[in-house]
């Protein structure tokens, strides 16, 4: 090799310069995103600190005390078993049949936009703004009154983006000659759906419907004014009841309790962000899970 | 009507599809035009053509597959035993009775054995010992038995493309069709294969109405009765396969295409 | 010259009838338009309940220009309420701007350090971990400004109150920076890769690329993250009404203490009797609330949906 050929490969003045400019660029923008994640996580890492003195079996199985001031949550976490269960029941089978409709059936039109621009829109209406859409549709205009039933049927059209989303996403992943390879066999729209695309995106359907569950149990303000009350002293024994709940709970001994002793709003704050949490990483996991395992 | 003729051995026969003045574009942009056929039950009728000529938009327009895209428009007569295919109470009464094989493979993502009992159980049949020896027929039959008779339970959509295009084939065939429509069939697969799927559709014959549109002529050749040319659009002649390879042509670019000069 | 077979005719009227699966395969078609149609139905009945309970408010009683333009909101004063949400709007503007303040910067450096420099295991972990955050509900956030936030601000700027401006602010902009972190990035990753190298091609280095090519490609995008993220502390409301002081007020620094219209309504509805002149006082800032959110998220839709079709 010559000398003039070996210069070529030496580093110039200007590449150096590039390089440190580039490295400085990479290390500004990476401290961003740990200033961005570090303080949550400092919190985050608090609360289990805090929550875990008084975080325990009993804790979690026995009736609050002293006008709230000991004891458990017990009601608060069978509550949100309640209000999640009942609206899963009504967003599941709609939310699903939304994302089938748009996946599978719905023409390329303005009609199908407009489906669109709701969603988009359910989604990003206040939750204030769906608590009061329930309280003076469920509570009043239909008269089931501030009941499991009103809170959850908010609490379901408020997270029904979620599961339409998610759904339609994983109907979408399923290649389109698959189904043109039924249909040409004579297979109805519905028969394709069933033999096919939905066995092969059920998996991923499951992912939303968990996505789904954390965000219904953490909403606070549509089950406010809806079904959840402060405190019940007996628990809920059908739908027309009232309940307490986990995040109602945590925003009402946090805020609307005296002397509370301090440990006791951070235990209930990280058993609800523990269910969230937990959830949340499940639905990642089994995405992860799904996307290893290829079927095609 | 174009004048056809029609060979000795099929003369005979009833007409299973007559398709008269067919237009079909893709948003305003024709891909087909004026085409008018005939095709006899238990012969082969075999498509040839370049590129784009029209041929899987005119397999498309039989078996109204148009329904299922928007952008297609089909304008003119398409005749199925003399039924207007574009006014059935029931379109898919009538794709359950034509089997298609278009040129990309696609193991459906079930088991093997669920691939080929699929289209039976969607007409109802529920016995089990009834759908094996269907599977095992039409997987038999597609060349394909012998190498994944030990492994039905595995997922269709992983075998290779070249067993995925004969499972193809055996699914269509589970169908127990009255035309078999076959769109370049042979291009993922072995020549040996090719040979023994070739010999299979001989005897087929006897039991059903086959179109094969293929881009090897001497593939029409060896098996089609009648042959039509397509062209960019334009069906250009339609004759006795034979009489086509020997010359016999109306049309000097059917002799140019069938002698290799373009295509 | 065709010769027709008149018994498949007859055949073909056999088999040309509609069986249980055409029935059926109709029904769910019907079933599945119902669920598709469900959100427009939803949307709609969500503006017209609210409507209906503030209507006769917005008829009778209502002075738009007091609504917008008086700071004074006394709707249970006995002998002359006064119902002006000027200092609400103030409240909600100014712990919203704040938030944007701390979230824009550090969710599109966050955006671009996770889409184009850091790889493999590193990125999916903090693609994992941003999901995680944006899952964290909001009464926790307001949880966190009240117990962890408050003590601290008192703290290092020695004031009296730490429920404020800057708590409530610096709180939503932690709680809407994931999910912004999140939409930029998917704007990001929506630039074809063949800018980029086509940039690289012609000896642009990465940041170059990044700053000159990457950015501008994906600036609607971006602008569509920004918005919504505007939309989410326009809306959010356990937060702002745990972590603001709620006190009303027009803040003239951020360590006043402030009352945001979503938390008025959370605060108050509780207390109104229905139908009273404040409780559909409360519903008009609902329907205010509607507006304004669809209006955001409207146009977030536009922008960002002007991208995809270029």
């Amino acid at each position: 090799m010559t000398e003039d050929t070996m210069s070529l490969f030496e580093e110039t003045a200007l590449n150096a310069k590039n390089k440190r400019v580039q490295g400085l660029y990479r290390t500004l923008f990476m401290l961003m995103t740990l200033l961005l994640i570090t303080p949550v996580v400092i919190i985050l890492a608090t609360l289990v600190v805090k929550g875990s003195a008084v975080l325990s079996i009993d804790f979690l199985f026995t009736d609050p005390t002293d006008g709230m001031t000991a004891g458990g949550i017990f009601p608060a976490l069978l509550g949100t078993v309640w209000l999640v269960t009942v609206a899963l029941l009504v967003s599941v089978p709609l939310g699903v049949a939304a994302a089938i409709y748009l996946s599978e059936y719905a023409p390329d039109n303005w009609f199908t936009r407009l489906i669109n621009l709701a969603i988009i829109n359910l989604a990003g209406v206040p939750s204030i703004v769906h608590a009061l859409f329930g309280v003076g549709a469920f509570v009043i205009f239909f008269g089931f009154g501030t009941s499991i039933l009103a809170a959850s049927l908010t609490l379901a059209i408020m997270t029904l983006p979620v599961v339409i989303v998610a759904t339609r996403e994983s109907l979408q992943a399923v290649p389109q000659a698959f189904r043109e390879a039924c249909w040409n066999m004579g297979a109805t729209r519905w028969q394709t759906i069933r033999k096919v695309v939905l066995p092969n995106s059920i998996s991923g359907i499951l992912t939303g419907v968990i996505l789904e569950v954390s965000r219904t149990t953490g909403e606070t303000a549509p089950v406010m004014f809806t079904g959840a009350a402060f405190f019940l002293p007996f628990l809920p024994q059908s739908v027309f009841d009232q309940t307490m709940a986990m995040s109602l709970h945590l925003f009402v001994v946090s805020t609307q309790v005296p002397h509370v002793p301090e440990a006791l709003p951070y235990g209930v704050a990280l058993v609800l962000i523990g269910m969230v949490l937990i959830m949340n990483s499940i639905s990642i996991a089994f995405r992860m899970y799904l996307r290893g395992k290829k079927k095609w | 009507m174009v004048s056809q003729a029609v060979s000795a051995a099929v003369e005979q026969h009833p007409v299973k599809l007559e398709v008269s003045n067919l237009e079909i574009s893709y948003d305003g942009q024709p891909a087909l035009s004026n085409v008018s056929l005939e095709v006899r039950e238990n012969e082969i009728f075999g498509i040839i053509g370049p590129a784009n000529a029209g041929k899987t938009s005119f397999l498309k327009s039989i078996n109204r597959m148009d329904m299922f895209n928007p952008n297609m428009n089909v304008a003119g007569d398409v005749r199925f035993n003399g039924r207007d295919v574009y006014n059935l109470r029931n379109v898919y009464a009538l794709r359950s009775r034509i089997g298609v094989v278009f040129p990309l493979p696609v193991g459906l993502p079930l088991t093997v054995y669920e691939n080929v009992a699929l289209a039976p159980r969607l007409k109802g049949v529920k016995d089990k010992a009834e759908l094996d020896v269907i599977v095992e027929r039409c997987l038999a039959r597609a060349a394909l038995w012998d190498e994944v008779k030990d492994r039905l339970d595995s997922l269709g959509s992983l075998l290779s493309g070249g067993q995925q295009q004969r499972l193809t084939i055996a699914r269509a065939l589970s169908q127990d069709p009255e035309l078999l429509m076959l769109d370049e069939f042979s291009i993922a697969v072995d020549p040996v294969t090719t040979m023994r799927i070739e010999d299979v559709l001989k005897d087929l014959k006897n039991e059903m109405t086959i179109i094969l549109v293929t881009n090897l002529v001497q593939q029409a050749r060896r098996l089609a009765d009648r042959t039509a040319f397509f062209l960019e659009g334009e069906c250009v002649e339609i004759g006795e396969t034979e009489a086509l390879f020997t010359g016999e042509v109306k049309d000097q670019r059917t002799r140019d295409y069938v002698e290799g000069r373009f295509g | 010259m065709s010769e027709q077979n008149p018994s498949s005719v007859e055949i073909m009227d056999a088999f040309d009838r509609r069986d249980l699966a055409w029935f059926i395969d109709k029904l769910v078609q019907v079933l599945v338009f119902i669920g598709g149609i469900s959100a427009i139905v939803f949307i709609i009945g969500i503006f017209i309940f609210i409507t209906m309970e503030g209507f006769g408010f917005l008829l009778d009683t209502l002075d738009f220009r007091e609504f917008f333009m008086s700071p004074w909101w006394e709707p249970t004063d006995e002998d002359e309420p006064s119902f002006g949400i000027l200092a609400l709007i103030a409240g909600t503007a100014s712990v919203t701007g704040l938030a944007m303040l701390v979230a824009i910067p550090f969710s599109l450096g966050a955006a671009i350090y996770i889409g184009e420099f850091a790889t493999g295991k590193k990125r999916e972990s903090l693609k994992v971990l941003v999901e995680l955050l944006a899952a964290i509900p909001s009464v926790v956030w307001g949880f966190i400004g009240l117990s962890i936030m408050n003590p601290l601000i008192i703290e290092l700027f020695d004031v009296p109150v730490g429920l404020n401006v800057l708590n409530a602010g610096v709180i939503l902009g932690l709680m809407a920076a994931p999910i912004m972190t999140s939409i930029a990035e998917d704007a990001l990753k929506a630039v074809p890769d063949r800018y980029r190298e086509a940039a690289e091609a012609m000896g642009a280095t990465r940041w170059q690329v990044i700053f000159k090519v990457v950015l501008s490609a994906a600036k609607n995008g971006l602008l569509g993250a920004v918005l919504l993220g505007v939309g989410r502390g326009f809306g959010e409301t356990m937060a702002v009404l745990m972590a603001t002081g709620h006190a009303i007020n027009i803040p003239g620094s951020v360590f006043d203490s402030v009352r945001a219209l979503t938390a008025t309504i959370a605060a108050e509805l509780g207390e109104t009797a229905v139908g009273s002149d404040h409780y559909q006082a409360l519903f008009t800032i609902g329907i205010f609330l509607f507006v304004i959110t669809f209006v955001i998220n409207l146009t977030a839709d536009l922008i960002v949906r002007g991208i995809r079709n270029k």
